[in-house]
């Protein structure tokens, strides 16, 4: 994106407050309720800085949370938590290499965030109504609702949603809601150097990552693809898509993303009807032993 | 160069620096020219992240760049694919060198004027055939002598000897093909181990995207400049720029990327011994300095932009001084410290250790961890009678005394120490208000957004109140050597309650203003040497060029059909230009070289120049100005509407140097000072000037020594800035790399049976340390006459203070230095490592 027109009215180092809209200038989108906004994370432009990391728990007030070398490459953040939003993880593949290719290459980079799921299932395993969708068609846990029964950590597929040692509720990226709520762009996307992280309405999104797909593919990474667009992998299982998606250049497995995620609600009705099943064959089979002595009795 | 023309670069080759690690703002820029189609190339011991976003990995070893360039320059030079037009006229190719000049190639290593007793070189016949050229005006060393002035004056008599065909034998392109000859591919890639065929595709993405249509960047960082050959790789870079015309031109150029937010403010206005603002020369006892006159004309370049020297002098000592200075007492010149030697940092160390230094304040430097040979600067911080860190934690240079390694060990207790340390709790960024000075000298304000917790002050306010104290202690003294704190001017405004002196103020003095009105000087054009005008830093000139207009707060970008060279933006020294050189962007009749890589032109019927952005060259000089010899011309009378480089004493690039550096005129392959091999190319091991303090507790490695056959070589991460005091003790940045560790290859880890995460001890002849081992493929080894050379990569941003902690990598580094810059060499050494652990009080 080259720089906004309106950029030139704010012509001195010192601001009056807060630009309003400021996204528009720093993304070139502007921030309206009842819009769907999300991430794209372009894998193949990361360069493993974890501003994004560090971004995320200035913004977020949030404690670090793992102090200690885990000797998996640069990666010591091991996973998403109830403390760390969003995650940067690194796997070499220098061994075996046998070139180079434009973009990311043999050192695979990609940072991790909540997916934002259109059909979300923490959401939907919520019972207190704490996780919601909120105006701009992101997932937020709110902490004075939430009781804590952890429903949503094992309904989540993708390992996200973890509950706090500190406070026992369940806690995961905002999407920055107080941020766009003040027409700000989320805080990781804001501090990416090389825009690997883009943040938009998720419409556009998809049609840009879509371009940048076929680009990579004339450039010859004909390994890239999409994971949580519609009709892609990660958007299986009736999540439909991910408000949060990516673009990658290897399987899934190897970034530690399922492969083919499902909605626990899915399992729903089958569940409900092999449980209705069962308790209707328990049923008969009580009926059939409680009255059997009964008639032996009599 | 800016940062952001990168994106208008068709090939950028990055060398010396791990930039998307260490620079991830600028890769921004990296990244933009990628996705436009450009070619980016990383060259470097280690795959890094820098590496994983390249079109081509060329794994070198620590320490044989000028043996890579030097192949880079062989083959644009016998392919025939340099960029004529550009580097015949703006270049010294066609120079002929005195006759009495020869080269490596025929005395086996060495230069002529080689004195093997005194370990140095005599220049004389390095020099142009008949005159004797200066170099640019900071570069002066003591090495001149008084007959050099009279020497060069010699150039106003005429034009440099040329031979445009090239065919004099020698001509620099003729010494130069010599010189490079042995550099072939085949030698590359027997010296850097990086196979052939990578390094001439290296080669060819070079040459293909050079030339009038198209253009390259090279970027370096430390990695280059911490060897001692490093002034000599970037040399190196600036010949193989030069050859393929990419330098003054959009996308074209050398990033030197500087590792904090303004370092390149600090050698500006300069933290450096040898300088005063604005690259001017310190005055030398040794020289022939002993008035201000004999200090102008020794140091005053006959012709070209330095020959203006005089006004920049008497500005800064007015703005000194005040009205203490008078054309009676040279404008107190004789107020100015003279230096007698080598102050800069290793010998520093050393002197602290002997006794020599008695006081030192530290302002944002932690030296036990950043500095070479921690256990030297450990005991030379224990030999201070005090010792002032301003910081806003307490580093490991603040509690050496209580928990150093001396301490630790029994060598000392702390009731033994005699320094004094005083810890002072310093303000950050956002705290105080003042300037920063980018990579591209582009000089960008901040404001105060809020105030530093507790007792905490800004360095300004530190200096500010210090420089008041001393000045009433002294106010009454009758001492001559008390006469520059007395004369010194330290009138600055104070903000608010708490003092703080006004930054504004500051930076009103440094760009300018008339004396006695001080009425702000709008460029540093209007500076005079007769008294009438005062500057702190000349060519900051400009940035505050009138009264209510401080330029560096400006923040107008250009809009998105605008040029792109956002003029409106902050300010860039000198005189807000953008691009240094941009006359070379244009050909020698003024025209731009393409429609694509248009910058600047001549515009014949308004007479003067034109462009996106502000000339780097006289206005109205007209492309087809002739100098009038028999007039003998003085300053840029002598240099030609065709010469763009208007702060060389010819307008010309130098490919060959005849003075300034102590090395050699040209780059030429010498092992690391500890290397694990001999040097292949030639019988001169070493750099034979480089740098050694070699002392009892500074020992150097032999080349090739069994006792430590790895190649060491050290290195910052994203995750922390330098001595560490700022990331490892902020819990978000310390997690991300919470602990020291050392990065080993799996052949090498194979073979002394270590696995990841195992504790090794690393071992040099300055100290030992135990890390953890980091086991990865991105490190690999080399292969040599027969031989493997492991290489091992060391973060050094550890110590034992903050979250992150680590044992300190310096403790196993070396004093040993550039001869032109005397920086350190830590990025090639030679170590030996073992699985195992320290015992108690390492």
């Amino acid at each position: 994106m080259g720089v906004h027109p309106r950029a030139q009215d704010y012509p001195e180092s010192f601001l009056p407050g807060v630009i309003p809209d400021e996204s528009e200038l720093t993304v070139g989108t502007k921030i309206e309720p009842g819009k769907r906004y999300g991430f794209f994370t372009d894998t193949t432009l990361c360069i493993g800085c974890k501003a994004c990391e560090v971004a995320c728990k200035e913004w977020n007030s949030l404690p670090a949370d793992n102090m200690g070398l885990s000797g998996m490459s640069y990666d010591n953040t091991v996973k998403l938590s109830a403390d760390t939003w969003r995650h940067v993880m690194f796997v070499e593949k220098v061994d075996g290499a046998t070139g180079m290719q434009p973009f990311q290459s043999n050192w695979l980079m990609m940072s991790d965030v909540c997916k934002h799921c259109k059909n979300a299932p923490c959401l939907e395993a919520c019972p207190t109504g704490a996780l919601f969708r909120t105006e701009f068609d992101t997932v937020v846990v709110q902490q004075d609702i939430c009781n804590g029964c952890g429903y949503c950590v094992p309904s989540c597929p993708f390992g996200v949603v973890e509950l706090s040692m500190a406070d026992g509720k369940a806690h995961k990226c905002t999407l920055c809601y107080d941020r766009l709520k003040g027409g700000l762009e989320p805080a990781c996307a804001k501090s990416c150097p090389t825009d690997s992280i883009l943040f938009g309405e998720v419409d556009d999104l998809v049609e840009r990552a879509g371009k940048r797909v076929e680009e990579l593919h004339e450039r010859g990474v004909t390994d890239a693809y999409l994971y949580g667009a519609p009709n892609t992998p990660g958007a299986t299982g009736g999540l439909e898509q991910l408000n949060a998606f990516f673009l990658l250049t290897d399987r899934p497995e190897v970034y530690n993303l399922p492969p083919a995620p499902t909605r626990p609600a899915n399992r729903l009705a089958p569940g409900l009807l092999a449980g209705m099943a069962a308790m209707a064959g328990l049923t008969l089979a009580a009926a059939a032993i409680f009255s059997a002595p009964g008639e032996k009795r009599r | 160069m800016p940062q952001w023309d990168l994106a208008n670069s068709d090939v950028i080759l990055v060398m010396g620096s791990n930039m998307a690690e260490n620079h991830p703002i600028a890769f921004r820029f990296v990244m933009q020219a990628k996705e436009r189609g450009a070619t980016v190339i990383h060259a470097d011991p280690r795959f890094t992240r820098t590496s994983a976003l390249c079109d081509i990995y060329a794994p070198v070893r620590a320490g044989s760049d000028i043996a890579f360039l030097g192949g880079i320059i062989r083959y644009i030079l016998e392919k025939d694919l340099w960029f004529k037009e550009y580097a015949l006229h703006y270049t010294n190719i066609a120079t002929i060198i005195d006759e009495r000049y020869q080269g490596p190639d025929e005395l086996d290593g060495l230069f002529s004027g080689w004195d093997e007793e005194g370990k140095r070189y005599t220049y004389e016949s390095w020099q142009y055939e008949g005159m004797t050229v200066p170099s640019s005006l900071a570069e002066h060393y003591i090495d001149t002598t008084e007959s050099f002035n009279d020497e060069t004056k010699r150039l106003s008599e005429g034009p440099p000897p040329q031979d445009m065909t090239l065919q004099h034998p020698n001509c620099v392109y003729q010494i130069m093909r010599r010189h490079y000859a042995g550099y072939t591919p085949e030698m590359v890639e027997k010296v850097t181990g990086c196979p052939a065929e990578t390094f001439l595709k290296i080669c060819e993405a070079l040459t293909k995207n050079s030339g009038p249509d198209r253009t390259g960047a090279i970027c370096y960082a430390v990695g280059w400049t911490h060897h001692s050959t490093g002034v000599q790789m970037i040399r190196a870079a600036a010949i193989i720029q030069a050859l393929l015309g990419n330098v003054g031109r959009p996308g074209g150029g050398i990033l030197a990327l500087r590792g904090h937010t303004s370092i390149q403010g600090s050698t500006d206005i300069p933290t450096l011994y040898d300088m005063l603002p604005g690259y001017l020369p310190q005055p030398h006892a040794f020289k022939p300095h002993e008035t201000f006159k004999d200090f102008l004309e020794m140091e005053q370049t006959p012709t070209g932009w330095w020959a203006n020297f005089p006004k920049y002098a008497v500005s800064l000592l007015r703005a000194w001084y005040g009205d203490a200075a008078t054309p009676e007492n040279d404008w107190g010149f004789d107020w100015l410290p003279k230096i007698i030697g080598d102050h800069s940092q290793l010998p520093m160390t050393v002197a602290m250790r002997d006794g020599v230094i008695r006081g030192l304040f530290l302002m944002g430097q932690n030296p036990v961890v950043g500095s070479s040979n921690s256990h030297m600067v450990q005991r030379g911080l224990a030999n201070l009678e005090w010792l002032v860190v301003r910081d806003f934690a307490e580093t490991e240079s603040a509690t050496f005394w209580y928990q150093g390694h001396q301490v630790r060990n029994g060598e000392v207790r702390p009731e033994d120490i005699k320094t004094e340390v005083f810890l002072m709790p310093a303000s950050l960024a956002g705290e105080k208000a003042g300037t920063f000075t980018n990579t591209h000298r582009l000089i960008q304000w901040h404001d105060r957004v809020v105030d530093g917790p507790g007792d905490s002050r800004s360095e300004l306010w530190f200096v500010h109140h210090l420089a008041k104290r001393l000045k009433a202690l002294y106010a009454e003294s009758d001492r001559p050597q008390d006469e520059p704190l007395k004369n010194l001017t330290w009138d600055y405004s104070e903000d608010d309650v708490m003092g703080e002196p006004s930054a504004d103020d500051v930076l009103k003095e440094i760009n300018g203003y008339t004396w006695p009105e001080r009425k702000q000087v709008g460029d540093y054009q209007d500076l005079k040497d007769d008294g009438s005008t005062a500057c702190g830093c000349w060519i900051y000139s400009g940035v505050y060029p009138a009264e209510a207009h401080n330029q560096s707060r400006s923040r107008c970008p250009d809009g998105p059909d605008g040029p792109g060279t956002h003029l409106g933006w902050a300010f860039a020294w000198p005189s807000n230009r953008r691009t240094l050189v941009n006359r070379a962007s244009a050909d020698p009749d003024g025209k731009p070289w393409s429609e694509r890589k248009k910058l600047m032109w001549w515009n014949a019927e308004k007479g003067h120049w034109d462009g996106h952005d502000k000339p780097d060259f006289p206005r109205t000089k007209s492309p087809d100005f002739k100098p009038d010899w028999d007039s003998q011309p003085q300053g840029m009378d002598a240099i030609g509407g065709a010469d763009p480089y208007i702060m060389i004493a010819d307008g010309k690039a130098s490919l060959f140097v005849p003075s300034g550096l102590k090395d050699g005129p040209l780059p030429t392959h010498y092992e690391p000072v500890e290397a694990p091999i001999r040097n292949p190319m030639y019988k001169v091991q070493g750099n034979p000037t480089a740098k050694r303090w070699e002392h009892w507790d500074n020992p150097l490695h032999d080349p090739g020594s069994p006792d430590y056959p790895y190649a060491l070589t050290t290195y910052r991460l994203t995750e922390h800035h330098s001595g560490g005091t700022p990331t490892r003790s902020v819990p978000t940045t310390a997690e991300l790399q919470p602990e020291g560790f050392a990065e080993i290859s799996y052949e090498l880890a194979e073979e002394l049976g270590i696995k990841n995460l195992d504790w090794v001890v690393l071992t040099t002849a300055r100290g030992e340390i135990e890390t953890r081992a980091l086991l990865t493929h991105r490190l690999r080894p080399f292969h040599y006459d027969g031989r493997i050379i492991h290489q091992i990569g060391l973060p050094w941003h550890f110590g034992w203070k903050g979250y992150a902690t680590g044992d300190i990598a310096n403790v196993l580094t070396a004093l040993i230095g550039d001869p032109n810059t005397s920086m350190h060499e830590n990025k090639a050494l030679t170590c030996n490592l073992r699985r195992g652990r320290l015992g108690k009080g390492h």
